[in-house]
């Protein structure tokens, strides 16, 4: 029998951390309060002592603390992303979490014994990539970006020595993660570059009528018509017009929800199931955590199917109230 | 500074793409980048005609460069890449298993703008594994490319992208098939329709995005015509393929580059308009007028 992949968690403050391994996360991620990680929200993540705290916390119950400081050293503050992987070592991190292959190089050769994952914002979709990040820098675990498909995800896994971690639930990124610039491309800010995508400071909501207007840096992302929900205006999931059709061009707002998949997951040999999520809050971290918890612990069973409570706690918990199954199973292809 | 041409990121028919790098080598630019980038469905070139058209080029006084898929997924997507490595071509790698399979061949490499090189540590790294020419990311502006030249210690040459409809994310998605109710494994080569892409308007009507299958783009296109006075440091600029007038393009920048004095009305060949934000900092919808 396959073994049981990790439960991985996101928490983007010490109450979410603690609601994630009291609903049994195996590792709990998190940011540091700057740029260094790609959910740079105001009101998120962690202070030194907040840190120190969570993973005395976790350590306390047998889990791990993974720190993401995944995106890129922007030039001339470089020294901003290595001191924020000092300080992961320095207060116990179980590992860090990293995209840019600068910083990659920096923390092996300066805190060798601390553990490297390869971001999915490092965009790395084929072995030959993670083999060549596990070469130079000793990654033992690589994130794969949502985008392939599961005989992909388990082609990648034969041919591998590197942990592969994958995205089981959360809010959908239909683009390759680190291959996306049009956040900055409408506002100046992106993932890369400023760890956010059509940031809160560019959104405008506006009320014409009964229309709501959703804008981003001034551009139009979307309008609802009176008693349609209006969602938050992530670029790609806004209504455009294509050739005279209006329609969501890019994607529909839904989440991932890998539940039906989960003992393929396992068969194939993945080491970790990750949860999107750090923007959101402790409650949403607890529901989905104990959900995925009692998931995967039934999924190694001949007999597993995934039970209607389940189901019904992550759709409450879903982006636009809608699921999919994403890359991995295509059903566009 | 020298002019190239970047790979044809659109899908147009097997003549026009033949007739399209016939009239290329007369053109005046130094170097031209070959290959599929965008789609490994996209079949009307394949390997073998891309190198005999490379070898032409090159006669002509090209340098040639063969550029990779920028999302390497399949095993057949790898192997390509190796044949193309074991051929002796440069390449230029536009995904981090294309760097693994340059070095592994010992073959020197152009880092493409989507390896995310955002400092000089990076750019250092990859320059140590055999990269020649990098382009920074897209979104990296005038002040971003010179700090992180000025924090490298690596000699390297940079070629920034100067004229064309931004390549703004990759997916496993196809929007092409999407806006045709297709799936991607039977799109039927919508993309043959749409040489220039399919431009998305936001509902006030204002050109944003542009669809090309797998890859999003800008709607407008983005050019540092007006910005040539400022590119110290910079050793090529990329021209970007486009199925009309792409020579009086590559023409326009020639003579600019000649002469400092002449002017070509650009505005006129890009009816979604013209835009160069990134280069200066911002949004890289913004256009801003310097002159």
């Amino acid at each position: 029998m396959p073994r049981k992949p990790q439960l991985i968690c996101p928490a983007g403050s010490l109450p979410a951390l603690k609601a994630a391994v009291d609903r049994g996360a195996d590792a709990v991620y998190v940011g540091f309060k700057n740029a260094t990680n790609a959910r740079n929200f105001a009101g998120l993540n962690f202070t030194d002592q907040q840190l120190t705290d969570g993973i005395a916390y976790a350590h306390r119950h047998g889990r791990e603390v993974l720190i993401a400081i995944n995106t890129y050293a922007q030039a001339g503050r470089v020294a901003e992303w290595r001191q924020s992987v000092d300080r992961a070592a320095e207060i116990g991190a179980d590992a860090v979490i990293l995209a840019d292959f600068g910083l990659l190089d920096y923390a092996f050769h300066t805190h060798p014994s601390l553990r490297r994952h390869l971001s999915v914002q490092g965009s790395a979709t084929n072995f030959a990539a993670i083999n060549m990040a596990h070469e130079c820098f000793g990654v033992s675990r690589a994130v794969l970006p949502r985008v392939l498909t599961l005989p992909q995800v388990e082609y990648v896994i034969k041919n591998t020595p590197v942990e592969i971690e994958v995205f089981g639930f959360g809010s959908l990124c239909v683009m390759a993660e680190g291959r996306c610039i049009l956040s900055s491309y409408a506002t100046g800010q992106s993932p890369n570059t400023h760890g956010v995508c059509s940031p809160a400071g560019s959104v405008r909501w506006e009320t014409d009528g009964a229309q709501m207007k959703t804008r981003l840096n001034d551009i139009l992302i979307d309008q609802f018509e009176d008693g349609e929900p209006a969602g938050y205006p992530t670029l790609c999931k806004g209504r455009f017009a294509v050739e005279g059709d209006t329609y969501y061009a890019l994607e529909e707002p839904t989440s991932l929800n890998t539940l039906s998949i989960l003992p393929e997951l396992l068969k194939i040999g993945v080491a970790a199931i990750k949860v999107e999520g750090r923007q959101r809050s402790p409650a949403y971290t607890a529901e989905v955590t104990g959900t995925l918890r009692a998931a995967l612990d039934a999924a190694g069973d001949a007999h597993y199917s995934v039970k209607p409570a389940w189901q019904d706690a992550l759709t409450k918990v879903s982006e636009g109230h809608q699921q999919t199954l994403g890359a991995y199973s295509r059903p566009w292809r | 500074m020298q002019l190239t041409l970047g790979p044809n990121l659109y899908y147009w028919p097997r003549a026009q793409v033949f007739d399209f790098y016939a009239e290329v080598a007369a053109w005046p630019v130094a170097v031209v980048y070959l290959g599929e980038v965008v789609c490994s469905r996209r079949h009307e070139v394949k390997s073998a005609d891309w190198l005999a058209l490379g070898t032409e080029l090159a006669q002509a006084g090209k340098q040639v460069v063969y550029s990779t898929q920028a999302l390497l997924e399949s095993a057949s997507d790898l192997q390509g890449l190796r044949r193309l490595a074991d051929a002796g071509g440069m390449i230029e790698a536009n995904d981090l298993g294309a760097v693994e399979i340059a070095r592994k061949a010992g073959v020197s490499f152009v880092a493409g703008a989507t390896l995310n090189i955002y400092n000089g540590p990076a750019l250092d790294w990859f320059a140590a594994q055999g990269a020649t020419r990098w382009m920074p990311p897209l979104e990296a502006g005038r002040a971003t490319v010179a700090a992180i030249l000025a924090e490298t210690s690596c000699a390297i040459e940079t070629e920034v992208f100067g004229h064309g409809h931004l390549p703004l994310a990759f997916s496993a998605r196809c929007f092409a098939a999407r806006h045709y109710n297709l799936k991607k494994d039977d799109c039927q080569f919508k993309c043959l329709e749409h040489p220039d892409g399919m431009p998305v308007d936001t509902r006030e009507g204002q050109p944003f995005l542009r669809i090309n299958g797998i890859q999003t783009q800008s709607a407008a296109c983005h050019s540092l015509y007006d910005d040539l006075a400022q590119l110290a440091g910079i050793d090529y600029l990329r021209i970007s393929p486009q199925a009309t007038h792409c020579r009086e393009v590559v023409a326009a920048f020639a003579a600019r580059l000649a002469n400092a004095d002449a002017r070509s009305d650009l505005a006129a060949l890009h009816p979604q308009g013209l835009v160069n934000g990134y280069w200066h900092g911002q949004a890289g919808i913004a256009t801003q007028p310097n002159l």
